[in-house]
């Protein structure tokens, strides 16, 4: 390679690298305008010119959300269905994940072979079935009601069956020599080796649920009973036309997952393609 | 004592399927097979009714409504999926030239729309592109466009709806093409520099050819999810033109949940059931016979 073949390539290279960092940056951006403007005054949000940063910072619009919305309801509301989706989800599916690939027993074929099948079925054609089964069961407005659909996660079980499938055999033997239990080779071996696996999932579960919007929707009539997501949406005639309070709303509602997301960015990151590699 | 063991071992394996198999049965395979019933009944949201046969079904391709839906579907289908997964790879590749904690940084500012919920996306876009007061609506003024009501218009809200959508989900992708990225050992690039070949060439026959895998996964499951979009359409649709914006799960909630009409939205959905497992089948057989050739 001559110098100038050389130099021209790292001209390319760094004009690549500026345009990544510039897009990056446009990206970002709507985020931070949406953030920026629930910071400002109202009369100054509707200035029709760009001000990138405001001349008065204020938090009433905060404070008007925390105070005269029903914010704090949602948010109790978004902390237990999405916290108890995630514990049963997690839980029941590295149940599941254990036995069918550790265990024999009678139809773990069909299971496994059921499971997978679901993994291709949108469940977003089910919410005729799902509405009338929890209206049924006298759920609709409860968080049982907005948690119990929520429940079928066929990946998560995946992930654990292909993690268990790599543990070493050894492991089983030996703990069957001491006449250990199948509790307690569950509990005491399998589950510590896979926490790293568990607190992944955990943390895309609670996330994915979070984020929730068609069936809480639908499964939620009162205003009280709203999770944050939906929530938000349907305050637009309390607010009028305030549109620094609703992105206020809209920021108290997305801070917990970016928080999430960004401390615990590399979990999160291994989960989504651990997940998503067991498809291809 | 081997059989006692064996027998031991299936029951406990059935106490720990037990409580994803009730939560499945439940949730999942009765609503299925109600799903199917109710598809050929005159139904109400919720509960039974007459037996109709067909009828449902026939009726589906009468329907102007179910036809916008259908169409509306496959043109939102069209304007995201390629454009979004080659948007994605091209971000992909920009980031992989990045280090550290730049690249760290580079990649949580595409990755976080995708953590935000859907709301929080709609309130963000909703200001952005606000007809009065949008930051979009300056930037149009200074390049000379004309300011277009976007959500309120039948012509820009599936282009606009669609752009939105990949900017909030590009980050799935982005990662799926980085770990992919990761994945090619260094060698194989050291020697393609030592035969000299020009960047555009190590593309087209190294990263290109390798990177097919990942691709294909990424356009599967952009295909999957595209399809049973409702969420975006449906919230900017509010105070617009819904009629002309359904989408086939949107049409589904319109039917049952608007017109209290159980029965034609069981064979709408069923029709979406069907549409989703023919892609997912197809596309299954055609990643296997790509890999078969190879």
């Amino acid at each position: 390679m001559n110098a100038t073949t050389a130099k021209r390539l790292n001209l390319a290279g760094l004009v690549i690298t500026l345009l990544t960092v510039f897009i990056a940056v446009l990206w970002a951006f709507p985020l931070y305008w949406g953030v920026i403007s629930s910071l400002k005054p109202e009369d100054e949000v509707v200035r029709r010119y760009i001000e990138l940063w405001p001349d008065t910072l204020t938090f009433s619009h905060y404070y008007f959300a925390l105070t005269q919305t029903q914010i704090g309801v949602w948010y109790l509301n978004s902390i237990v269905t999405a916290l108890a989706i995630t514990v049963l989800t997690v839980g029941s599916s590295m149940f599941c994940g254990y036995a069918i690939s550790q265990l024999q027993f009678p139809f773990r074929r069909v299971l496994w072979w059921l499971i997978l099948a679901s993994f291709m079925v949108p469940m977003q054609v089910l919410i005729v079935n799902h509405f009338e089964l929890m209206a049924r069961f006298g759920l609709i407005n409860t968080w049982a009601g907005i948690v119990l659909p929520q429940l079928i996660h066929p990946v998560v079980i995946i992930v654990y069956k292909h993690f268990f499938d790599n543990v070493p055999k050894d492991f089983r033997e030996a703990a069957a020599m001491d006449n250990a239990s199948e509790w307690r080779i569950l509990t005491r071996i399998y589950m510590p080796m896979n926490w790293g696996v568990t607190t992944a999932l955990a943390i895309v579960t609670f996330i994915w649920s979070w984020n929730a919007f068609l069936w809480p929707f639908l499964a939620v009539t009162k205003t009280e009973m709203m999770t944050i997501t939906v929530g938000i949406t349907q305050v637009n005639d309390a607010f009028g036309v305030y549109y620094a309070r609703e992105l206020s709303a809209a920021v108290l509602a997305g801070l917990p997952v970016a928080v999430a997301y960004l401390i615990f960015q590399r979990r999160v990151t291994q989960a989504i393609t651990l997940s998503a590699g067991i498809k291809g | 004592m081997m059989l006692r063991n064996k027998r031991n071992e299936a029951i406990v394996a059935l106490l720990l399927v037990a409580p994803f198999v009730a939560i499945y049965g439940l949730i999942f395979i009765y609503p299925t097979i109600r799903l199917l019933i109710i598809s050929f009944q005159d139904a109400p949201l919720i509960g039974s009714g007459e037996f109709v046969g067909l009828e449902n079904y026939t009726r589906l391709w009468g329907d102007r409504r179910f036809n916008t839906a259908f169409w509306n579907t496959a043109y939102f289908v069209a304007i995201t999926v390629i454009p979004g997964t080659l948007v994605a790879f091209a971000i992909a590749l920009g980031i992989n030239r990045l280090k550290g904690r730049v690249q760290a940084l580079v990649l949580a500012m595409f990755f976080l729309p995708y953590i935000l919920p859907v709301s929080v996306v709609y309130l963000i876009w909703d200001w952005t592109l606000n007809f009065q007061f949008g930051i979009a609506m300056y930037i149009f003024d200074i390049l000379g466009i004309d300011r277009v009501p976007v959500f309120k218009s039948t012509v820009w809200f599936m282009p606009a709806v669609g752009l939105i959508t990949i900017w909030w989900t590009a980050g799935f992708s982005i990662l799926l093409f980085l770990s992919g990225l990761r994945a090619i050992p260094a060698e194989i690039y050291e020697a393609a520099a030592l035969d000299n070949a020009s960047r555009l060439t190590t593309f087209r026959q190294l990263t290109w050819p390798l990177m097919w895998p990942v691709t294909a996964l990424v356009l599967t499951i952009q295909l999957i999810l595209q399809l049973k979009i409702f969420d975006q359409v449906y919230l900017f649709s509010v105070g617009g033109r819904p009629n002309d914006n359904l989408v086939l799960v949107y049409y589904v909630f319109q039917r049952a949940f608007q017109y209290d009409q159980g029965g034609r939205a069981a064979a709408a959905a069923v029709v979406l059931f069907i549409i989703v497992i023919v892609v997912s089948v197809l596309n299954f057989q055609l990643t296997r016979l790509s890999k078969g050739r190879e």
